[in-house]
């Protein structure tokens, strides 16, 4: 029992990150139509770029989590405008490609810059855990909930409140009319990569705190964090979200039947259960034969 | 000089493993960023049989046909998606391959990789040498060349072609798309299979840090830069990516640095390419050899004859 709950809150603590690199890629698709394989790559590069002002140049963390967020929100609007803006009228293939080749070329920037070996932000030592339910979950872990939670809140108020907010959800519902009443679609896909970008970032410093920093993080998270969109029903943000935390049950749980070094493979298996069998996943309500060929 | 040697080899091996990428990509229009799984697959298979007492021509191709039995298992599932979802979905499948070599040690010993496999030999006959294993290597990479050549110009590779340009067109004059897409897979499972053997058995020692993603958008490049659905681009495109990096060594840097710098520059050709010439250097375009110039020796006979009579 205690191993049960044990697993369900690390489930609960990956989910709340997943769901936050979900948001960025289900916001990307749902209006480009494209994978954005550099996303895990931006969340790598959040979690360096909180090393280097928390570590390297000493600033207080909360601090470095602002700025490594507004870093990766910066380096989203830069993709975008170089890589993907041109292409917004090529075959599918072409953004898909360039953001493979994106990604490459962080993960090797982010090598030579902070090197091939591990980071890691602890510095004392390791810290108590708190039984919570049967569980010991650890200071850290109740951190990294509390800020996805609150940042997941952000960006519910900020797209259901606000003007910028109705714009998206309007560009994601139909780019052609939006733009027809007179929306600016050009500077909200913008502000979406920065947005979806700066929440990467922020998983990215949190999964660091936790875990260690390389710079081939971000692989599995582009397939995890797209594996939930797809889960949640791709283009749907809310369903990101639940994806997001399905996608960290499954995983947790099944390391409990499995080995622990198929762990990543675990959510692999999910994407392709999922693409097969219900591909507009399972509170989507997109039609069939967007997914299929 | 052996220096030379290996980097013609490696763009041999390369060479087998774009083109039949090219066939799924460039020809076919499927986004298969699984090719690296297959390549390892045979590699891993390969390695296995001949050091079980296979002699290596039979596991050699027991490589192509095992990769093609995964290509198979995993394109019926995953044809029926849509190009970029393929990607992902092939993705997927190549790391979960990849885990599996990692982690299933008694078969494969884990990240331990296997040493010591033995070099190629048909029949008694080593290619323990580099220069006929070089030779051995440019055969198998002319004849994939001429089959896959074969394929494109053939009524199904215009089929391929129809399916790549407008899939639901292609339906509409009744092929069966599904049938002719697994058709593309598995054929290019089989020669990605047949290239690992080759890696395999020529490096003679594989770990699961060979077949990664990277690998795969190594042979992504290769192709974009030879240009999408050109045979004759894809031995351009291979050569140029291997060629073009290895200045690099020279530089004495660390080699973790070297291999992200290298890294940078497939990066940055894919990046430019796709932004200024998505075609490649070559198009669709291929070189053609004039067949009659060259089959017919007696072609200067030809006017004679036809004017006696």
């Amino acid at each position: 029992m205690e191993i049960v709950s044990q697993l369900i809150m690390n489930g609960i603590i990956a989910g709340g990150i997943y769901s936050l690199i979900a948001l960025g890629l289900t916001m990307v698709y749902g209006i480009l139509k494209f994978i954005n394989f550099a996303h895990g790559e931006t969340f790598m590069i959040g979690a360096y770029l909180a090393w280097t002002f928390n570590i390297g140049l000493g600033l207080p963390f909360w601090l470095s989590f602002i700025l490594a967020m507004v870093g990766t929100g910066l380096l989203g609007f830069i993709i975008e405008k170089i890589g993907y803006k041109p292409l917004r009228n090529a075959p599918s293939w072409a953004p898909l490609i360039i953001s493979i080749a994106i990604s490459i070329f962080l993960q090797a920037f982010a090598i030579m810059v902070w090197g091939a070996q591990i980071k890691t932000f602890r510095t004392g030592e390791i810290s108590q855990g708190i039984p919570v339910l049967g569980a010991i979950i650890t200071p850290i872990q109740i951190t990294i909930l509390i800020t996805s939670l609150a940042l997941m809140l952000g960006l519910y108020f900020f797209i259901m409140k606000t003007k910028i907010g109705k714009a998206m959800r309007a560009v994601a519902d139909n780019k052609d009319v939006a733009a027809s009443i007179g929306i600016n679609v050009n500077q909200t896909i913008s502000i979406i990569f920065v947005i979806g970008s700066a929440l990467a970032g922020a998983g990215g410093v949190l999964v660091g705190i936790e875990q260690n920093l390389t710079p081939m993080m971000g692989v599995p998270m582009t397939v995890k964090g797209f594996t939930a969109a797809i889960v949640g029903g791709i283009g749907n943000i809310w369903g990101a979200v639940l994806g997001g935390f399905a996608i960290g049950f499954i995983e947790n749980i099944g390391i409990f039947f499995i080995p622990s070094g198929y762990k990543d493979a675990i959510s692999f298996a999910v994407l392709l259960l999922m693409l097969i069998f219900r591909p507009r996943g399972i509170v989507g309500v997109k039609k069939e034969e967007e997914v299929r060929g | 000089m052996a220096y030379f040697e290996h980097i013609a080899i490696l763009i041999g091996i390369y060479t087998i493993l774009t083109i039949s990428l090219n066939l799924n990509i460039g020809f076919t229009g499927l986004i298969n960023l699984g090719h690296a799984a297959f390549y390892g697959i045979g590699a891993y298979t390969s390695a296995l049989l001949t050091m079980a007492g296979v002699p290596w021509f039979i596991s050699f191709l027991c490589a192509g046909v095992v990769a093609s039995i995964f290509g198979f298992l995993i394109s019926v599932p995953c044809l029926r998606l849509r190009g970029d979802y393929l990607a992902i979905a092939t993705l997927g499948f190549g790391e979960i391959i990849r885990a599996v070599m990692k982690n299933w040690v008694g078969l494969t010993r884990g990240p331990l990789g296997i040493p010591g496999i033995p070099k190629a030999n048909i029949l008694g006959m080593s290619f323990s040498d580099p220069i006929h294993f070089l030779i051995l290597v440019a055969i198998i990479a002319a004849i994939t060349l001429f089959i896959i050549n074969r394929i494109t110009k053939s009524p199904f590779g215009r089929v391929l072609r129809a399916i790549r340009e407008d899939d639901v067109a292609a339906q509409a004059l009744g092929k069966n798309l599904t049938y002719y897409k697994v058709c593309t897979v598995c054929v290019g499972a089989f020669f990605a299979g047949l290239a690992g053997s080759l890696y395999a058995h020529y490096i003679t020692f594989i770990d699961p840090t060979t077949f990664t993603l990277q690998e795969t958008i190594l042979m992504v490049s290769m192709v974009v830069l030879g240009g999408m659905g050109s045979v004759s681009g894809s031995v351009l495109g291979a050569a140029i990516i291997v060629i073009l990096p290895e200045p690099l060594r020279f530089l004495n840097m660390p080699s973790s640095i070297a291999a992200a710098m290298r890294q940078m520059i497939y990066a940055l050709i894919l990046i430019l390419l796709m932004l200024y010439k998505p075609e490649g250097i070559l198009g669709e375009k291929t070189f053609k050899i004039r067949r009659k110039s060259l089959w017919n020796p007696f072609k200067f006979l030809k006017g004679k004859l036809s004017g006696g009579t």
